[in-house]
């Protein structure tokens, strides 16, 4: 089974067309999305400027890290929650969605970003330089990519609402097509355009 | 009464310059979704602080004071990514509830933190008994979260 049909499928579960057909459960869920963003990323972006040197300097790195981290990683937890719940109500097209791809490789690539800093040998000599104003160039590296990626992940999120890219918006691009995954053959395009029950028979 | 004032922002010129484009939009709003971030970790971390949560051990004078610029700052980058948003769609906003809900909420969220949350912060540990830091701290939390919301739901209508 593909991913493609495995979308599919996942569309046409009852779950899924409940959220997705839902008055309020869509809308709720996204507000919490955006709600909790405040908490994780706004918690997020402070660590990763004062491992940059610019904000909170006579905080220790190791008050953010023990005591405010952990709010940070709850809020992360409803918003992956949310935000897969907010994927299962419209599984197939965000699946096809190149804001989304766009979205999950800088996700994959600011978790690589902070586990390698958190297992890394400078924060592993926290120690020494946790009072400092002044941080590391490992640490202020790390830093530097985890808010530029996650000003890319706000940003790309956002976007998935819009349709420009869409399989089923007409074609901008060879190259959007081949983000997308998208298959505009005469088959595909039939069935997705098909209805699955024809009125009158 | 503020129809008529409405309608003319919306046929203004940044408002129709925003309508007549495919990416404006998105693009600010994508910006003032960055600032929103920005600012629920400034105000939140200083209102954590007033609950006893997070950063205990530093003063909240110092937390308050090292949070200012960026909660002026990105408040000014919001209120400046904000307004051309609204000019795009004013009459939708004069109709929607949620507009007129963030609206109320933001101003009496800028006046209460810029002057209760702004004294109760600022002042010696020992002047405000706990039962008041924490008062602070739940209404400037729910001050700023009705904000927030109410800016999300004027997109729902």
């Amino acid at each position: 089974m593909s991913l493609h049909n495995l979308m599919q499928w996942m569309a046409d579960t009852e779950w899924s067309v409940g959220l997705h057909e839902s008055r309020y459960a869509y809308s709720i869920i996204e507000s919490i999305h955006v709600w909790t963003l405040c908490v994780f990323v706004g918690f997020a972006v402070l660590l990763d400027l004062r491992l940059l040197g610019i904000t909170l300097k006579r905080v220790p790195v190791s008050q953010l890290t023990t005591r405010l981290l952990p709010w940070t990683k709850a809020a992360f937890v409803v918003m992956v929650i949310s935000g897969i719940l907010l994927f299962y109500a419209i599984p197939l097209r965000t699946y096809h969605n190149v804001f989304f791809r766009a979205k999950a490789v800088f996700l994959l690539l600011a978790g690589l970003n902070a586990w390698l800093f958190h297992t890394g040998p400078t924060f592993r000599r926290l120690g020494e330089w946790d009072t400092s104003p002044l941080t590391p160039g490992a640490a202020r590296r790390a830093g530097a990519f985890s808010l530029a990626l996650w000003a890319a992940i706000v940003f790309s999120g956002r976007m998935i609402a819009y349709n420009w890219f869409d399989c089923e918006s007409p074609q901008k691009s060879a190259f959007m097509d081949t983000i997308a995954g998208c298959d505009r053959t005469t088959e595909a395009t039939e069935a997705r355009d098909a209805p699955s029950v024809l009125p009158g028979h | 009464m503020l129809l008529p004032y409405f309608q003319a922002i919306e046929s203004g010129p940044i408002g129709e310059a925003i309508r007549n484009s495919t990416w404006l939009f998105p693009f600010v709003e994508a910006f003032h979704l960055l600032a929103l971030a920005v600012i629920g970790g400034a105000v939140l971390l200083v209102d954590f602080r007033l609950l006893g949560l997070g950063l205990k051990r530093q003063p909240v004078a110092e937390l308050a004071r090292d949070a200012q610029p960026w909660l002026i700052g990105s408040l000014i980058f919001m209120i400046g990514s904000g307004v051309p948003l609204f000019m795009s769609e004013a009459i939708k906003c004069y109709y929607s509830f949620a507009f007129w809900t963030k609206m109320s909420a933001l101003a009496l969220a800028i006046i209460f933190t810029f002057t209760v949350r702004r004294r109760v912060t600022l002042a010696d540990e020992a002047r405000f008994g706990p039962r008041v830091l924490r008062a602070v701290g739940v209404i400037s939390i729910l001050l700023w979260s009705t904000v927030g919301w109410g800016g999300r739901w004027i997109g729902f209508s």
